[in-house]
């Protein structure tokens, strides 16, 4: 695109994006300030600035047992999804049979069904089998919603592979299991860590089908905070809101320092 | 490796198979468990009255309103959010994709933060951006626009806004990623021959783009059928969508057949609208492995 000379159509396009961008990403940053709010009620901007929102988040011990189930959740369901869902990317892909290929599309239909029949599905298995309430329960469940995000980023991160490399490992006398950590799991490594991270997220975000299985001292926080929200607009959701948005751009950054390795990976 | 051709498969490759079997078991099986065997039982449940097999959970999609209505509703808001976002990402998506130097991560980050922004945040902070005396309204009352609040939140504007801004980067990336993939040179070629701006847009890049622009709504008016979140918090009670009535039917009224029966129509619709887009493109490019 040529710097010189924008014609009015193109400055106008350019406007319209501008504040659809502005759109996008306002939203997600105002409640910053809101959650340093002194006042009870949101108004904006604050009258005045505190820590209380954070201090009555920290502070509860209900919201921190919240807190705690989350982030457990999140990180072995996340772990748990990588290990399963690459394993099934790497059968998925070196398979020559027609129907075992179009297992791809039964492995993700996770993505595909919508969430509340997903969640009254799995409300109904975990009622016979004792798991309603249970961590063992929102692991697996969550294990589930996040394998196709791994399978997908594994998937093609498995495409670009080079496949003689794996045939030369194993040529040179390495058996399929050291052939693939010695020498296929170094290079997709960037869609692993990405299929993880989305996992992750996934998991820590996910609030329909806890609504319908978590309880307890198993509730997890955003269960809290979508009750809390239904009642009424506690600005303790704001503090909780800021930090859970701090992660998420930890989560970007990961992602792009993950990225540019790969990149960097694809030119040596 | 060892062929026999007598035998079609030799050791090595029944290994192999077996091998390609145990690693896709674990993911089998829990998609199996939690999913697809809910799904066949609540596909039989809607087919059972106290008294075996009947059609009754079916028959209340002609003559129960409430049924009909949440239909028209979800299905109102899906095209409205699908329409809105084609129209907001489709220039985002370009400009992203023409723009050089530090502009594509920079637009594609401000994509991306919402993006991986909690669902629950996002609808909260519309909540307090739309609310009676949010942001918005103050906003407008202070500089004289309007001289009463308006009532931007519990209401389907509410509803559509939120879920309009959860929804937009399932529309961005898909686009962008199939814009980024027409070539320069087919521009230029046909820009060469005489086209002006325009016409080079509507006849080579346009109709480039649109598996993304397929892929795209597709995903979006799929993921607004199902949404739940948003209309449950910004609604209000105004917007009663096909996922309320399944959470209701259970929460309230443990009618397992019911919410059954709702849960298999939305699935069939949403079934068939991805077998639709997949006549036109492959459904891998729609989820985003190829």
């Amino acid at each position: 695109m040529e710097r010189v000379s924008l014609s009015p159509s193109q400055i106008l396009l350019r406007v319209f994006v501008g504040i659809t961008l502005l759109w996008l990403i306002i939203p997600v940053l105002i409640i910053v300030p809101m959650s340093f709010s002194g006042a009870r009620f949101l108004s904006f901007p604050p009258p005045s600035w505190s820590l209380r929102w954070y201090e009555a988040y920290l502070t509860n011990p209900a919201w921190m047992q919240a807190t705690k189930t989350s982030l457990i959740l999140a990180t072995s369901s996340s772990v748990l999804a990588t290990v399963i869902g690459t394993a099934a990317a790497y059968a998925l892909n070196m398979t020559q049979s027609r129907w075992i290929r179009n297992l791809q599309v039964v492995l993700l239909l996770p993505l595909v069904v919508p969430i509340v029949i997903t969640a009254v599905g799995v409300f109904l298995v975990y009622a016979q089998v004792g798991l309603i309430a249970t961590m063992s329960g929102l692991i697996l469940a969550n294990v589930m919603l996040g394998m196709p995000y791994v399978i997908t980023s594994v998937l093609v991160g498995l495409r670009k592979f080079d496949p003689t490399q794996e045939m030369v490992a194993r040529s040179l006398g390495m058996n399929r299991w050291r052939a693939f950590f010695a020498v296929v799991l170094p290079q997709i490594r960037p869609s692993v860590i990405t299929g993880m991270l989305f996992a992750f997220i996934s998991a820590l975000d996910e609030t329909v089908v806890s609504l319908f299985i978590s309880g307890g001292d198993y509730q997890t926080l955003t269960k809290r905070m979508f009750t809390a929200l239904r009642d009424e607009i506690d600005p303790t959701i704001a503090a909780i809101s800021t930090l859970l948005t701090g992660i998420s751009f930890i989560m970007v950054l990961l992602m792009a320092m993950n990225g540019r390795a790969s990149a960097a990976r694809g030119r040596a | 490796m060892a062929q026999d051709a007598n035998t079609g498969l030799t050791s090595e490759e029944r290994r192999e198979r077996r091998m390609i079997l145990i690693l896709l078991a674990p993911a089998v099986t829990v998609v199996g468990l939690l999913l697809i065997g809910p799904l066949l039982w609540m596909c039989w449940q809607s087919f059972q009255g106290p008294d075996g097999f009947t059609l009754v959970h079916y028959q209340r999609f002609l003559t129960d309103t409430v049924y009909l209505s949440s239909f028209v509703q979800t299905f109102r808001i899906a095209f409205l959010v699908t329409i809105a976002a084609l129209l907001l990402g489709y220039p985002l998506a370009y400009v992203a994709a023409k723009s050089q130097g530090i502009w594509p991560p920079i637009i594609l980050g401000m994509v991306l933060l919402p993006f991986w922004t909690s669902v629950l945040v996002r609808a909260y902070a519309w909540l307090i951006l739309l609310q009676r005396r949010g942001l918005v309204n103050t906003v407008l009352v202070e500089s004289g626009v309007i001289d009463k609040p308006l009532i931007l939140v519990n209401n389907e504007f509410g509803t559509v806004m939120a879920t309009l801004h959860i929804l937009l980067p399932f529309m961005v990336l898909p686009l962008y990623a199939t814009m980024k993939k027409i070539p320069a040179e087919l521009e230029m070629a046909g820009a060469s021959l005489g086209g002006g701006g325009w016409l080079v847009f509507r006849s080579v890049f346009l109709p480039l783009s649109l598996p993304g622009v397929i892929a795209g709504s597709v995903l979006v008016f799929v993921l607004t059928l199902g949404f739940y979140i948003t209309p449950e918090l910004l609604g209000g009670g105004r917007t009663f969508l096909v996922s309320m009535l399944v959470s209701r039917n259970i929460e309230l009224y443990n009618e397992w057949g019911a919410a059954s029966s709702i849960s298999m129509v939305l699935l069939l619709l949403v079934f068939l609208i991805f077998r639709l887009a997949s006549t036109l493109i492959p459904f891998e490019r729609i989820m985003g492995t190829r």
